[in-house]
């Protein structure tokens, strides 16, 4: 096992370093730069600024240099913010990202999976008819949409949460539930699916003709082959749930990352950006890859290595 | 030529042989989509809404006088009434024809950001199965490595290079979201260049640009079409997602998104500015879910959920 972890990690290298290049190309491709502001700046003085950052050698050589930076762990220094690194604004702003992130996953698999499991043992059902209802209506209300009108009713009107901020639970429970909302919804379907999927097969009729408990058989038999397709959608969603909570983080007034990213972008803080976007991709290939492996365990026909 | 293919035929071919086969897979799939009653619902929904989206604005401008630009300070937000039965905005702009118009904006870059997904990633995953080999892992490890890229940071990142244009941002969005079009289409051609009409074409002399043309990309438009109709809500989603940043169109234009972080910053005061345009939103992405679903269904009984 562990071996085979090893070696899924050393194949991520390669792929790693492609996008790094890439991203890196991208970035700095890109027309602009970082000091083109509104205010003219005096060329003496742009050129001191584009040697402290090391702009004005040949791109090749920044990039050699960015790489040996990067393998001490050195993401550089904002533009923006003159006066704070990259690691620093990342050290702040990603673990409240991440926690936020984390809420909503568990809040989308507790739902998810319960409706999911409801849908399926009572297949066509009231109960399920309702429940794939409302995954619909769950993916189809958007974050942006879904967020305020949560402020609006439970905070504004009915006074039971803060409307914005960050600091104690109260803070958590309505960006989390924003965020993770649409997931929940897509969560169920495929629970369901997936568990529909294996109702016709031949192990659980081994099961029921063992005697089983019809309990024993959801839980233990079922449910596995229900979880397969979640499992391979957690890669995916927990990726697009740490880009996404750049708008709840907007809506929520959360310190998290996500608007640095979106001033970065705007502002060709090189360094930032390219901070940014490579710890997003780096915890993505490790996600898949822990995906992966937990999917090993669950079908044991698969092959993870 | 086409007699190769006969047995799945999935071109609205104009020869004769295509007569002879009875009920064709567009015909099986449609008697399919007509059962399915909120499917039908959901198309009659988006009909009214594209319908509604182009005239409205037009006849209310013609009967009313109201266009979607001219501001009114002095009028300024009045709530629903029969004038306006959206009421107007914070300029006294009507917001019927606001919204009207920014569902317009939405459907078309939803649409044509689908189009341009769909049309790399087709060609991009028919060539990478067919080349097979060499070619295909890398074209396919390509791809690996843009899922593993933070897509949306990816879309921010083009919008800034690109500019704020309307034009450039399904662009940007369609450059983007072609990677599971590619994966599907690769899918489906790796089995179906193995099949005997492929071997006959290549014994005649077709060239492999023929074969990939007309031979093989025909074949899988029943799962380009099915992964199409669910592109097109995630990316009308996307789009509010970056108009809600102000990244995506720009005021005075208005947008579902950028209409929607409007009555969010207000909703407190004038709830309806929030309230209608989330609505149309949710609406629309329900029908766009369901009619998805429906096709799916259809076109693919198996997959059936």
């Amino acid at each position: 096992m562990i071996r085979i972890l090893l070696q899924r990690l050393l194949e991520l290298i390669p792929t790693a370093l492609v996008i790094v290049a890439a991203s890196f190309a991208l970035v700095r491709l890109a027309p602009g730069s970082p000091f083109s502001s509104e205010r003219e700046i005096p060329p003496e003085v742009r050129q001191k600024l584009e040697a402290k950052y090391g702009f004005d050698k040949p791109l090749p050589e920044q990039f050699i240099r960015y790489l040996g930076n990067l393998l001490r762990g050195d993401l550089g220094l904002s533009t923006k913010y003159p006066q704070r690194t990259v690691n620093e604004i990342i050290a702040n702003g990603f673990p409240v990202t991440l926690s936020l992130a984390a809420i909503a996953l568990l809040w989308s698999l507790l739902v998810g999976i319960t409706a999911g499991i409801i849908g399926a043992i009572r297949q066509n059902t009231v109960w399920d008819h309702v429940a794939m209802t409302a995954a619909l209506v769950g993916i189809s209300v958007p974050s942006f949409v879904l967020g305020p009108l949560l402020v609006l009713t439970v905070s504004l009107r009915l006074h039971l949460l803060p409307p914005a901020g960050w600091g104690d639970w109260q803070h958590v429970v309505l960006p989390g539930l924003t965020l993770g909302t649409i997931y929940a919804a897509s969560i169920a379907r495929l629970t369901r699916g997936g568990m529909l999927e294996v109702v016709r097969s031949d192990f659980i009729r081994t099961a029921r003709a063992k005697g089983l408990s019809e309990s024993l058989i959801v839980w233990r038999h079922m449910l596995r082959g229900g979880l397969l397709p979640v499992v391979s959608y957690l890669g995916p969603a927990v990726a697009s749930m740490l880009t996404g909570s750049v708008v709840v983080e907007k809506i929520f007034n959360v310190p998290g990352i996500g608007p640095y990213f979106v001033d970065a972008a705007f502002n060709r803080d090189y360094f930032l950006v390219m901070g940014i976007v490579l710890l997003y991709a780096f915890f993505l290939l490790l996600m898949n890859l822990v995906v992966d492996v937990v999917y090993g365990f669950l079908d044991p026909r698969v092959d993870v290595s | 030529m086409n007699n190769n293919q006969q047995k799945t035929s999935s071109r609205n071919g104009t020869d004769e042989s295509d007569l002879i086969l009875g009920t064709s897979l567009w015909e099986d799939a449609w008697k399919r989509l007509r059962k399915n009653n909120m499917a039908l619902a959901s198309g009659v929904i988006l009909l009214c809404l594209a319908v509604l989206c182009l005239l409205g604005p037009v006849l209310l401008g013609v009967f009313l006088g109201y266009d979607a630009h001219t501001q009114n300070l002095i009028y300024g937000p009045q709530p629903p009434s029969i004038q306006h039965p959206f009421g107007t905005d914070f300029y006294g702009r009507d917001l019927l024809t606001r919204v009207l118009i920014g569902a317009q904006v939405s459907l078309s870059v939803g649409f044509l950001a689908a189009m341009v997904a769909a049309f790399i990633g087709t060609i991009y995953g028919a060539v990478s199965s067919y080349s097979g080999g060499l070619v295909d892992s890398l074209m396919m490890r390509i791809v690996d490595i843009l899922y593993a890229l933070p897509y949306m940071f990816l879309v921010i990142i083009l919008v800034t290079i690109l500019g704020k244009s309307l034009l450039l941002l399904f662009l940007a969005l369609g450059a983007v979201g072609w990677l599971l079009t590619a994966r599907v289409v690769r899918g489906q051609v790796m089995s179906l260049k193995e099949q005997d009409f492929v071997l006959a074409a290549r014994s005649l002399g077709t060239t492999s640009r023929s074969i990939i043309f007309r031979h093989l990309i025909p074949n899988t438009l029943g799962p380009v079409i099915v992964t199409f109709t669910l592109t097109v809500p995630s990316m009308i989603l996307q789009e509010a997602f970056l108009s809600f940043l102000g990244l995506g169109v720009q005021p005075p234009q208005p947008s579902l998104g950028s209409l929607i972080n409007d009555g969010a910053n207000q909703m407190l005061v004038f709830w309806w500015t929030l309230v209608f345009p989330g609505s149309i939103m949710a609406i629309m992405l329900f029908a766009l879910n369901f009619l998805g679903d429906g096709i799916r269904d259809a076109l693919d009984p198996r997959m059936k959920t």
